[in-house]
Parts: C-alpha cells; structure tokens; sequence
C-alpha cells in the first residue's frame, strides 16, 4: 500500500485515493514526427527494476496530476513535486543519490 | 517373460504382507525377478519413467529407485541455445526446440528455483475463449496440448477440462461476449453463450440476481479448466533433462554479450556462458534483459495478486470469472478455493500486491458467491505480470541478432504455456516466426498492427 504526498494540497495520500498515470516526463511526438519515435512515445515506456519516475493524480482528493519519484523494487518514495516541470527538481534527484548511490541520474 | 511375470505377480500376492524373514527372502527374491523384467523391458536401475510397472517395481524396493526428475549440472562453456527462465514458457521453449526440432544442446538459466516466478504463482485457468483469430490461434494450440500433456511428459499435469464460464454481468458484457461466442464458433474453438438460469444450473453456489451486478449470462468454454501448475513446469524440466539438457538454476544473467550486432553469449553469477542463439523468457523481467542488450520493449511490469482460502468440501466444479467486478474462483483439487483479481496499475517488482485489490476481489466475489461469506483466507502473494500496449503476447526477434524474446503475456500466461513455447521453439530454431508466432512480432507496434485484446479480455484472464 502506497502513501504519497499531494504537493498541491499537502495531504499524505492514501494509494485508493490516487490514480497511476504512467511515466513521467513524456514528451509528445505528434505530427511530422518519424514513425520511431512516435512508437517511442506512445509505447516504448522505460520499465525499471528501480528509480522510477512517474505520474499520479489525487483523483479524490483536490483532482490535480502531480510526479512521483519512487523505487520500483522496494517502493521506498523520494519525494513528490508539481507536474509544471520538464524535469524532476534537484531536490528529489539530490535524495535519490543520496539513498541510492551509484544512480546515474535522470535520462543517463 | 509372460511366465515370469506370472509369477512374480503370484509371489507379490501370497507374501506381500508376510513380515518374517522368510518372507523377506521371498520379497528380495521377487525383487531380482521384478528387476529382471524391469532390464528385459529396457527400463534402468532407476525408475525413470513413470508407470504402473515403475510403481509396482519400486514399491519392492522401499521406492529406492526414484531419481531425481531432473539433474543440476554445473553450467558448460558454450550452448546452441541458451534460455533464460526456467518458468513454464522457458521450459516449453526448451522442451519442444527438443522435440519438434532436434535442438538439444541447450541451457536453461534460472536465477531463483525452477517455477518459482509466475508460473507458481498464477491461479492455473485454461481457456482459449478469445475474440481476435491471432490469439485464440495460439491460446487454442495451447489448450490442445494441455490435453494430452500428462501423456506426452509422461507426468501428471493434472489437467481438469471442467469448464470455464466468463460471467456477463452488464448489457455491455452480454453484447460482447456474444460477439466473442460468434468469433469462436468462425475459429472452430467450442464456447457457447449460456443463459443466467444455464449459469445457476451449472454453478449452484452462485447468487445470480446481483445486488449490484445480477448475472445476465454468461460465455461457456466447456473444454477449458485448470491444471496443476508446478506440475507443468516440474514436467517439462523432467522431460528436457532427459533429452540431456542443462537446467541450472540460482544462476542469474548479469549481461549479454554481443559481437557484431549478434549475440554471443551471457555474464551470469555462475560465470559466463557462450550461446549460438539466446532467447529471452522472463516475463516480469523482460525489461530489464532487453537493457542489458540494449532495446527497450513496450512493456511495463505490474504486480498480480491471488489469494486461497482455508480447504472446504466441493462446492464449485467450474471454473467463474466475473470481469466486471474484478475477481475469478475456482476450487482446487485440495478444497481451496482459488481467487484472484486485479493487476495494480503503477510499475512494481516487489511481487507483493495491493491490499485494496484484495478487498475489491473479496467483496466482488462474496456478492456473487454468498455462501464463502465467512470464509479464512489462508495465504496471498503477487507475482509480476509484463503487460503490453494491446495486452497480447510478444513472441518476435529483437534488435540484437540471433536473440528472441517471448513476453508479454501479461495476465494470461499459465494458460498459453505449451503453445508458446511451441511458437517460440520453431522461432528459435528457424529464425523465422511460424504461423502462430508471426503475428506477435515486436515490428506492431511501429506498424499500428495491434491484436487488441484489452477489451476483448477485460482485465481479468
């Protein structure tokens, strides 16, 4: 059972009162796009035995989508940020190096 | 020999319980006549196939004479094929690249115990009641092979045909499971839509009048049911041993080596071990081999649950799933009842779900099935369910030459063991997919060439 924090309204979130979106940090490849990276974007998710990041909406709670930093293989959290973002703040990856060292970073 | 058989069998009946040492003279007397018949026949000391005979022989001798089903070997310098996972599909593949293909310098790599991943874990239904023609294909194939799989190892998987009903419990459902039935009766797989009064009849435990969802029908596969899933994966260890394969398990793949694009061997705990060909059958963990060889698949991996409860007399002699509430049962041979329910919806690789989706299940099922009200629950686990875009298997070449993948199945492996690895073997060993395999190709995806079962199939398998 996971309990993430909403960093909208501050509430420590119960998993059944969130809903799991998938990958975090996608970027659309629409028209005019080659047909690689449209399969990229649309099916080739990054599948991690570790530091995931990813999106999750407090669906009865306040409604809004935030990002999640977690480990898939013990489901510790690093920490949750606000989804106006193109990447994760340097707080949570400064935590992730810190609980997982030898991690190479975000996209490396 | 028919005489000395005669007379073996006479000698078992008149001193079969005497306890003096006579009788203990006699016995070791008929022992040599019985191993007498037992080399006559070509059978060795050990009993390695079993048999009425094996089992008369062996009851002689204490059961003395029962090797172990497959051998532990320390792992060789190099292979025509390495395997890696030692589960149902792995094994199948192995077994049948043996059989149907002559291949049998082969390995079979497992990083934990053999069976020890989804294919101990799963909740054993057969079925092949599918609505695209490329799935019920080869989930047919599967199911064709179950039949006759207990004679063919040599092993008793246990295989129950005691029927599958997929419970219609919205219009929606009733409308799709029609057109399901229609598509079957077009694939030649034998199903049937059956009326609610039909369900009650054949499943007399279930409540069909809701409160929140009343069964309005049902899609019937009498020919589909359970079987003993440790027993696949034990029996198809057993026979590829026997064709003189390697199975080596606690020895886990560190990384794959290439040379040219092609592939060349594996890093493994138990050091490295070249390979002609390599084929990649690790479910949950499909992902993180492609990253050791450097591709990415369209596959994310999810926890599974199932749960057992406490052995009551029989009850249910069918198999029920009921998908729009989220929860399946069936009762095992030992009087449990077998549930399970939905996948988790964010990536894991904890193998432990959910413990909502335990109650979701549980309330769904005690709804439809009141009588298990009151019902312990013995044990709950998960295991690691590797899902596609259109929930259907990849059985497809990769990018790295000379490697071949088998994953995917998602929620819906156990069932699709034997012809998968059928597929998966003539893929292998011909570098090209047959018919069953070619539609499961990685290249799909690019193509927009889906075999969508997602709705077809509901979350529930």
């Amino acid at each position: 059972m996971l309990r993430l924090r909403c960093p909208y309204c501050g509430v420590d979130a119960d998993e059944t009162e969130l809903s799991p979106g998938g990958e975090a940090h996608i970027r659309r490849s629409g028209p005019g796009s080659t047909d690689e990276e449209f399969e990229t974007y649309l099916f080739a998710k990054v599948n991690p035995k570790g530091v995931h990041f990813e999106r999750w909406r407090h669906s009865n709670g306040c409604g809004k989508w935030f990002h999640v930093a977690r480990c898939t293989e013990t489901l510790e959290v690093f920490g949750s940020y606000r989804a106006q973002t193109l990447k994760p703040p340097k707080a949570v990856t400064d935590r992730i190096a810190e609980r997982r060292p030898g991690w190479t970073g975000w996209r490396n | 020999m028919e005489t000395t058989k005669l007379f073996v069998y006479i000698t078992c009946r008149t001193f079969e319980s005497t306890r003096t040492d006579a009788g203990r003279v006699v016995n070791v007397c008929v022992l040599k006549a019985a191993e007498q018949i037992g080399s006559e026949m070509g059978m060795a000391n050990q009993s390695n196939r079993y048999s009425a005979l094996s089992l008369a022989r062996e009851a002689f001798r204490r059961h003395s004479g029962w090797g172990r089903a497959w051998r532990s070997p320390a792992p060789a310098e190099s292979y025509d094929v390495v395997i890696v996972g030692a589960g149902g599909h792995g094994l199948a593949t192995a077994y049948y690249l043996g059989r149907n293909h002559g291949i049998r310098n082969v390995a079979i790599l497992e990083k934990g115990w053999l069976g020890g991943g989804n294919t101990g874990r799963n909740t054993t239904i057969i079925r092949s009641n599918y609505l695209q023609d490329d799935s019920a294909a080869i989930y047919e194939k599967s199911r064709l092979l179950y039949e006759t799989l207990s004679q063919d190892l040599n092993f008793n998987v246990m295989f129950s045909p005691r029927g599958v009903m997929m419970l219609a419990q919205t219009h929606h459902e009733v409308r799709g499971y029609m057109r399901t039935a229609n598509a079957n009766l077009n694939q030649g797989i034998e199903t049937e839509y059956i009326s609610a009064e039909r369900v009650k009849r054949l499943c007399p435990i279930i409540s069909i009048d809701g409160p929140r969802y009343p069964v309005l029908g049902a899609l019937w596969q009498p020919r589909g049911g359970t079987a003993r899933h440790d027993a696949v994966a034990w029996g198809y260890a057993r026979a590829c041993s026997e064709m003189g394969m390697h199975i080596i398990e606690q020895c886990q793949v560190t990384a794959v080596n290439t040379s040219g694009g092609r592939v060349s061997g594996v890093e493994t705990t138990k050091g490295p071990i070249g390979c002609g060909k390599l084929a990649a059958v690790v479910a949950g963990h499909s992902g993180v081999l492609a990253e050791m060889a450097g591709f990415r698949l369209p596959i994310e991996s999810v926890a599974l649950q199932a749960l057992v409860s406490e052995p009551i007399k029989p009850c249910l002699d069918v198999v029920v799933m009921a998908n729009t509430v989220h929860g399946y049962i069936s009762q095992s041979d030992k009087g449990e009842l077998v549930i399970g329910g939905g996948a988790d919806g964010f990536n894991n690789y904890t193998q432990r779900g959910s413990f909502h989706h335990v109650e979701e299940t549980v309330r769904a099922l005690v709804e439809t099935f009141p009588i298990i009200s009151r019902l312990r629950m013995l044990r709950q686990w998960g295991g690691i369910v590797d899902m596609t875009g259109d929930r259907s298997p990849i059985i497809s070449r990769t990018p790295v030459g000379n490697m071949f993948i088998n994953c995917g199945w998602g929620t819906g492996g156990f069932k699709s063991i034997p012809g998968s690895g059928w597929a998966m073997a003539e893929l292998v060993a011909k570098g090209e997919p047959g018919n069953l395999a070619a539609p499961f190709g990685l290249d799909r995806f690019r193509e927009g060439r889906f075999i969508d079962e997602s709705v077809a199939a509901g979350v529930a398998h």
